[in-house]
């Protein structure tokens, strides 16, 4: 995937292999969409609460639940904030023993809504703005997801530690001696950011980059959220890895913090949200995904979160790089749908846990 | 007998029965789970291969061999450190000796993967405060640390500091019930000081310190919370977390029940050792009367002593407690707290936002409760049947009871998913799959305790009840129950505080609606969110604090008990 790209080509490309890949095609049209009518509040009134599964870092994830139980008093949403790929299991282990906690799922591994879609733990429901207004990329044709937000999956480093003439430029550039010991990163078997980007990485760069890479002495965390955290506080100079967000917020508040999107391209990462077919509290469910695909609550990601948005009607942070200054890889969830297994053995032979 | 047949119907036998067989399932459906799963495929088949793999593949064995080093290691250092600390306590002069015993028995309270967050903060190459502190004196450059805890030899410190502990209770104890005359004849005999503690004292207490070292190993081998928080960044794992990282997507029980066997052989063969080693000690204290121990005078030393005692009971209190504290209430853990940097918002994010804290708070104190309660009537009812011997077959509950001793957490909670994931009992994701995991884990020290305090009420008491005519369940309401009130509160407090810390068998049956404190610490720890973990281990450490003072306030009592009842 090659360079310059206006947003909107970017956002109905990113989401092109999650279609090719998303759905048996299915005879029928998807649903029709629903508007957010008086009585889906009132019925979501009566549910009175919602348990939302995401993989997004908690603190944002708790001011997200709070601008909705602000917007619909009387809602109360528990917030289960886990590593998707940790989320992923405990869904499928739920389901497994019959049972239904979640409402409402958002991952950062676009793979699991394509597996729990092939396992029909979905519910079909397409909130009127991604009927009107989302790319066709990033909305299931069946209308089982769409994207609830879009990072990216960048390099970052601390500008206290780091000087900015001495920076990696690339992936490459990590593998320089001069950076072993210095370097934290998550894990794939834990991070949906991370299970994405390492299929992106291991296919353009090829395994033996991260070979290399695991020789660096690098720190092994979990989330996709702890690189950026460990990298602002010290204790490492530069994050391999994480969501983009997290450094776009740091940099915000005036930490010392730089993020370098790499020569090579830079991982992008597509995090959907769906409503389970199982839901306990369906109209809550519906209620809530069809409020956080609006403009104002993705335009709520993109101020409060530094995400970004596959909504065109939302405007990006002026101190965010645009897409189309960005070099992006491209993101193939049916591979990683198929492939995760073998992608976490193969990183763990390598970095060993 | 029978002309003085009771009036009413004497439940004890069926009592006994369904005890026993209560027990057995508790224990039996796990466990034979465990084995079962360790010795199948996938699909159900026999199979041996589980364990080829466990012991060819390097990514099995490694593990294994990590967990037997660092246990090695962690056992070593206790008894270095606890038996010249227990010493000082119990057998010198040395000032503040009170205050040091109380300190030592207070670091047991933290939870040992508190502790290892908290050496994070401390030891955390170039974040740790104190390699901070040690660059700004020194003026190390930037990338130079004198400590790091993401090591091998960071986890056995960090495991060290909480495990010394239970080496120096035992140490300490039995050097306080040495018999003083042993020492005074050799030095009557013209032994000097020296001469005499490295003759009589330290032989005498050498199977107390080997029993210690056992108990250090088993505690270190069984841990899970401080493996998975230093070690995996480190790039290892141990045993335990091996075992739970084989229960992460997709998930194989088979290879994580055959990697837990080894454990609990292990477990098992090292309890066995253990009283082994403590049943001999009885040769060392044979004979009459004893006195007082003489305390040997340090002199110059007394203040040195006392100087490394402190420093000693710093590494696993006053440091990680102030680590901990700083974090929580600064805007920058990694800084020392300023009052321009001093904040509140990690209590008010942690109580007012975060919205797992106050369902994890009352998972956790419906099943303590709970747990302390039935577990604690269960302990109850078993160690009376087997102190008065009340009916045949007592020996076999005092066995079950005493059993779960011998299942690591971990492996009880893997052997739990095993057996209750499926029909006709499907009790994961239900707080009642928690219960029994924490009333089995809790049953042998409630057991212990209990048993002990029936031995010191006589039975003269209660066979005057059952010659009135009373049945042997009102015998024991009317006459033993009030006077075990006290030793009965005790326990309860106890296994309450017990349930409160455990993590190992609940990171591995908790579903999001069943999440207890010590997993949402530990979940927030795989995110980094600091600010909220050091809150919540505090108000674990302050909550778990409170019960015990309530307990110890009680267990003052209990002797005056035991005493009237004599």
């Amino acid at each position: 995937m090659t360079g310059k790209l206006t947003r909107r080509r970017v956002l109905a490309t990113s989401g092109t292999a999650l279609m090719a890949s998303g759905f048996v095609r299915s005879a029928q049209a998807a649903p029709e969409a629903s508007r957010i009518t008086p009585e889906l509040i009132e019925a979501a009134k009566k549910e009175g609460k919602i348990v939302w599964y995401t993989s997004v870092d908690l603190a944002l994830g708790e001011k997200v639940a709070k601008a909705f139980e602000t917007k619909y008093p009387g809602m109360d949403v528990k917030v289960e904030r886990s590593g998707a790929e940790r989320n992923f299991q405990r869904i499928g282990q739920e389901y497994a023993s019959k049972i239904y906690n979640c409402d409402v799922v958002n991952s950062s591994d676009a793979a699991h809504l394509i597996i729990w879609k092939r396992q029909k733990m979905l519910a079909a429901y397409v909130p009127e703005d991604v009927a009107r207004d989302f790319p066709a990329a990033h909305k299931d044709p069946d209308g089982m997801f769409s994207s609830w937000r879009i990072t990216l999956c960048p390099i970052a480093y601390n500008t206290k530690l780091v000087k900015a003439e001495d920076a990696p430029k690339s992936y490459a550039d990590l593998l320089d001696p001069k950076w072993s010991g210095k370097m934290v990163k998550a894990h794939p078997g834990y991070s949906g950011t991370i299970m994405t980007a390492t299929q992106q990485l291991s296919r353009d760069l090829g395994w033996a980059w991260f070979e290399k890479l695991a020789r660096q002495k690098v720190m092994q965390v979990q989330s996709a959220t702890e690189p950026p955290k460990k990298m602002v506080n010290g204790e490492r100079a530069i994050a391999v890895d994480g969501g983009e967000y997290l450094p776009i917020l740091m940099r915000e508040k005036g930490d010392p913090v730089e993020i370098v999107y790499p020569t090579e391209g830079t991982p992008l990462i597509t995090g959907p949200s769906g409503i389970m077919a199982n839901a306990p509290n369906p109209n809550a469910a519906r209620l809530f995904q069809a409020w956080s695909m609006t403009a104002e609550a993705q335009q709520l990601n993109i101020d409060v979160a530094g995400l970004r948005s596959a909504h065109p009607k939302t405007k990006d942070k002026p101190t965010t790089k645009k897409f189309s200054d960005i070099k992006l890889l491209r993101e193939e969830a049916n591979v990683v749908a198929d492939k995760a297994d073998e992608i976490k053995a193969q990183y763990v032979k390598f970095f060993k846990v | 007998m029978t002309a003085k047949a009771p009036r009413l119907f004497d439940v004890s036998r069926p009592v006994l029965i369904a005890v026993a067989a209560l027990l057995a399932i508790l224990i039996a459906l796990p466990m034979g789970w465990l084995i079962v799963t360790s010795f199948s495929t996938k699909d159900g088949q026999a199979t041996l291969g589980n364990f080829v793999t466990l012991f060819t593949d390097p990514s099995f064995l490694d593990p294994l061999l990590a967990t037997l080093l660092l246990s090695v290691s962690v056992s070593v250092i206790c008894c270095a450190v606890a038996a010249p600390m227990g010493w000082l306590v119990a057998r010198t002069d040395m000032p503040l000796s009170r205050t040091v015993r109380t300190l030592v028995m207070a670091s047991l309270v933290t939870p040992p993967f508190v502790g290892a967050v908290a050496w994070e903060m401390l030891a955390a190459p170039n974040s740790g405060l104190l390699n901070q502190l040690w660059r700004l004196i020194t003026g190390a450059p930037d990338d130079e640390a004198l400590f790091d805890i993401y090591t091998f030899e960071g986890l056995i410190f960090a495991i060290a500091c909480y495990t010394f502990p239970y080496v120096f209770i035992l140490v300490a104890n039995a050097l306080d019930r040495m018999p003083g005359e042993l020492e005074d004849a050799s030095s009557m005999l013209g032994a000097r000081t020296w001469a005499t503690a490295r003759r009589i004292t330290v032989p005498l207490a050498l199977p107390t310190l080997l029993a210690g070292a056992l108990v250090a190993f088993l505690q270190t081998l069984n841990q899970f919370g401080s493996p998975a928080i230093l070690a995996i960044p480190a790039g290892f794992h141990t045993l335990t977390t091996k075992i739970w990282s084989l229960f992460q997507f997709p998930p194989k029980p088979e290879l994580a029940s055959a990697a837990a066997l080894p454990l609990l052989v292990l477990t098992v063969a090292l309890l066995r050792a253990q009283s082994l080693v403590l049943g001999r000690r009885g040769y060392a204290v044979l004979g009459g009367k004893y006195g007082a121990p003489r305390l040997i005078r340090l002199g110059p030393w007394r203040w040195p002593a006392v100087g490394l005692a402190l420093f000693v009971l710093s590494l696993p209190l006053f440091l990680p407690y102030a680590a901990l504290l700083n974090t929580a209430f600064s805007k920058v853990s990694s800084q020392l707290i300023t009052p321009q940097t001093f904040t509140l918002h990690n209590v008010v994010f942690t109580f007012g936002e975060l919205s797992s804290t106050l369902p994890a708070l009352q998972n956790t104190f419906v099943l303590a409760t709970a747990t302390a309660t039935v577990g604690g009537l269960l302990a109850l009812l078993i160690a009376y049947i087997v102190a008065r011997r009340a009916v045949v077959g007592h020996r076999v509950l005092a066995f079950l009871a005493t059993a779960p001793l011998a299942i690591p957490g971990i492996v009880l909670g893997v052997g739990l998913f095993l057996a209750y994931t499926r029909p006709p009992l499907t009790l994961y994701g239900t707080l009642w799959i928690l219960l029994i995991a924490f009333v089995t884990i809790e049953l042998p020290a409630a057991y212990q305790q209990l048993g002990s305090a029936f031995h010191s009420v006589h039975p003269e008491l209660e066979e005057a009840g059952r010659m009135l005519g009373a049945t042997r369940l009102r015998t024991l309401k009317d006459i033993t129950a009030p006077l075990l009130r006290s030793a009965a509160i005790a326990t309860w407090c106890f296994v309450f505080v017990g349930v409160i810390r455990e993590l190992s068998a609940a990171v591995i049956l908790f579903t999001s609606e069943t999440k207890v404190l010590s997993v949402l610490i530990f979940d927030l720890k795989e995110s980094g969110d600091v600010g909220a973990i050091a809150v919540l281990s505090l108000t674990m450490v302050i909550l778990t604090t409170v019960v015990i003072v309530i307990a110890n306030r009680i267990g003052g009592s209990v002797r005056l008990t035991s005493r009237v009842a004599g």
